[in-house]
């Protein structure tokens, strides 16, 4: 058995793999947390100035909504090379993972704030008006009831984007990024090592179905509905 | 005391001024509970999110207790808020706190009070809407009931001076309607709070209310004491309420009146003479035969009232109206 393993699979450098899996967990975990701090004030001020809204202000909410469209209608894969000389400017370097983690952002960011945007639009606006009759201020309905209201729609919002960082961290491997999508590039796709692409594709698979049942166990445990 | 002068609202639909309140005077008393009845789309929502403010008038200026807030700034406004409980249709809830902690939120947002006065306060609130044993449960596991009993548990957190019901009891069955309704004269007698309650159904104002309001198309078109509208309506929108809250088909009834012989009488009856046995001794003395065309005894808020449509054969009329009338009947002569 370990024989056949050890044939099938005789590309494969377990050490490397083990590397690179950390650098993808690394790369995602850093830019999803840089994402949802950038994002959620976004997308909070998205909703705000958003029509009929709490602070309605309609060419703050264009340039802003423009901005956020800008971000996400570039394919990712032009925005890693567009954003190159920026990472350079703001870490020094645009390899390895830390030079992946500015494009990662300015992809994830605009995303999440969108999907912050759209959940805050599914909270009651009844809730908003009881808030506001209780005589709280707009940080006060925002903070106390608008976002507490929306968390289960933020943190499947949180669960999307992070997968969706998987993906792009993955892609991040063509620039020279690192992880496990640099690994399949370099090996599985450049050498033809069928058996390096399958595995670590495999490894994405399992990344992307733990972080979904973890998201769906979350956005359930703090459902009150 | 709120004071309207001459208050208006109208929105801005396509560029064109739609009106929601055409200008409106009126004055609710201190401690009363006042009702407002119309249909959706009356104005009635709108006339009572004026008085906090929820939506600012277009025109005119609103006075409580001789200060006029229309002039408020956002500051003011907000701490007037505070000192103004709000219960509504869906409850408004928030699905994301226990039912103690959405009645301690509106003391939170003041920031003026300890941990220690909002938790007392919390539970002496519970147990005056007899909620004790729900205190850590979330909205959701609540029946509807409930969770308008944690409304009004959450509106009256702040220690408001003014109570506003939007169409509080719609959402519920008769049975639970009921409940909120008692609970809520009871609270007006208690803390001597001023109620301004809306909703669609004659029934709740009859049950509750001392005055009452009728809107119709953004005007307040019949104003009065709840025993004056209810039992001699004058505008056609309010004979509609009354006669929907009766189940009185008004064809019906004209039918029922042709067949009739002789004179049409509808009497009123109001408080004590409700059962006093008048109408034996009439006849009697006047010699008149009567029959009972259709009747009804009920309660208007706590007064007892009733009201007959008798025909009236034979005899001398006139003397059987003067002794109804002498027994403080009211006496409508309807053919």
């Amino acid at each position: 058995m370990d024989a056949l393993m050890e044939g099938l699979l005789s590309n494969v450098d377990w050490t490397e793999i083990g590397l690179a899996s950390w650098d993808t967990l690394v790369m995602v975990g850093l830019s999803l947390l840089f994402s949802v701090l950038i994002g959620l004030p976004i997308g909070v001020l998205l909703f705000l100035f958003g029509k009929r809204q709490l602070l309605e202000q309609p060419i703050a909410y264009a340039v802003l909504s423009f901005v956020v469209n800008v971000l996400r209608s570039v394919p990712f894969i032009i925005l890693l090379i567009v954003m190159i000389p920026f990472t350079v400017m703001l870490i020094g370097t645009s390899l390895g993972v830390a030079g992946a983690i500015p494009p990662l952002v300015a992809g994830g960011a605009p995303f999440f704030a969108r999907l912050v945007e759209t959940s805050l639009r599914e909270v009651d606006r009844g809730i908003i008006e009881a808030t506001q009759a209780m005589g709280a201020n707009v940080r006060q309905i925002v903070f106390g009831a608008l976002l507490p209201e929306a968390l289960p729609g933020l943190i499947a919002g949180i669960t999307v984007t992070a997968i969706t960082l998987v993906s792009y961290a993955a892609m991040s491997g063509v620039i020279g990024g690192g992880g496990l999508g640099d690994l399949a590039i370099r090996f599985g796709y450049q050498r033809f090592q069928t058996d390096v692409m399958v595995i670590t594709v495999a490894l994405l698979v399992i990344f992307v179905q733990v972080l979904q049942m973890v998201g769906d166990r979350l956005v359930l445990y703090f459902s009150r509905k | 005391m709120i004071v309207f002068d001459q208050v208006e609202k109208s929105y801005q639909v396509n560029g064109q001024a739609v009106p929601a309140l055409r200008p409106t005077s009126m004055t609710i008393e201190t401690g009363e509970i006042f009702g407002i009845v119309g249909h959706s789309g009356a104005g009635k929502s709108t006339l009572v999110r004026l008085i906090n403010l929820l939506e600012p008038p277009s025109a005119g200026r609103i006075l409580i207790d001789n200060e006029n807030i229309t002039r408020y700034s956002q500051a003011e406004l907000r701490a007037f808020r505070r000192k103004v409980g709000m219960i509504f249709q869906h409850f408004n809830l928030l699905s994301s706190k226990t039912v103690a902690d959405n009645i301690a939120f509106p003391m939170k947002l003041a920031g003026i009070y300890s941990k220690q006065e909002i938790q007392a306060r919390v539970e002496e609130l519970l147990q005056r809407v007899s909620l004790s044993d729900q205190a850590n449960k979330y909205p959701s596991q609540l029946s509807g009931g409930q969770k308008q009993r944690v409304g009004i548990a959450r509106a009256l957190a702040c220690r408001p001076t003014i109570l506003l019901c939007d169409e509080a009891t719609s959402a519920l069955d008769p049975q639970t309607t009921q409940s909120v309704l008692r609970l809520l004269a009871d609270i007006n007698k208690e803390l001597g709070l001023t109620i301004v309650l809306i909703t669609h159904e004659m029934d709740v104002v009859r049950r509750v209310c001392d005055r009452v309001a009728v809107m119709d198309a953004g005007e307040v078109v019949e104003m009065g004491k709840v025993s004056d509208v209810f039992l001699h309506p004058e505008h056609p929108t309010t004979r509609d309420f009354v006669f929907e809250s009766e189940h009185i088909d008004h064809e019906d009834m004209q039918r029922d009146l042709a067949h009739a012989p002789g004179r049409i009488l509808r009497l009123t009856f109001k408080g004590e003479s409700t059962y006093t046995p008048l109408l034996g001794s009439v006849a009697r003395e006047s010699g008149v035969d009567f029959s009972i065309l259709s009747g009804r005894i009920d309660h208007i808020k706590d007064t007892p009232y009733g009201q007959l449509t008798l025909s009236l054969v034979g005899g001398d009329l006139n003397v059987a109206m003067n002794a109804l009338k002498a027994a403080d009947v009211h006496v409508e002569v309807l053919r």
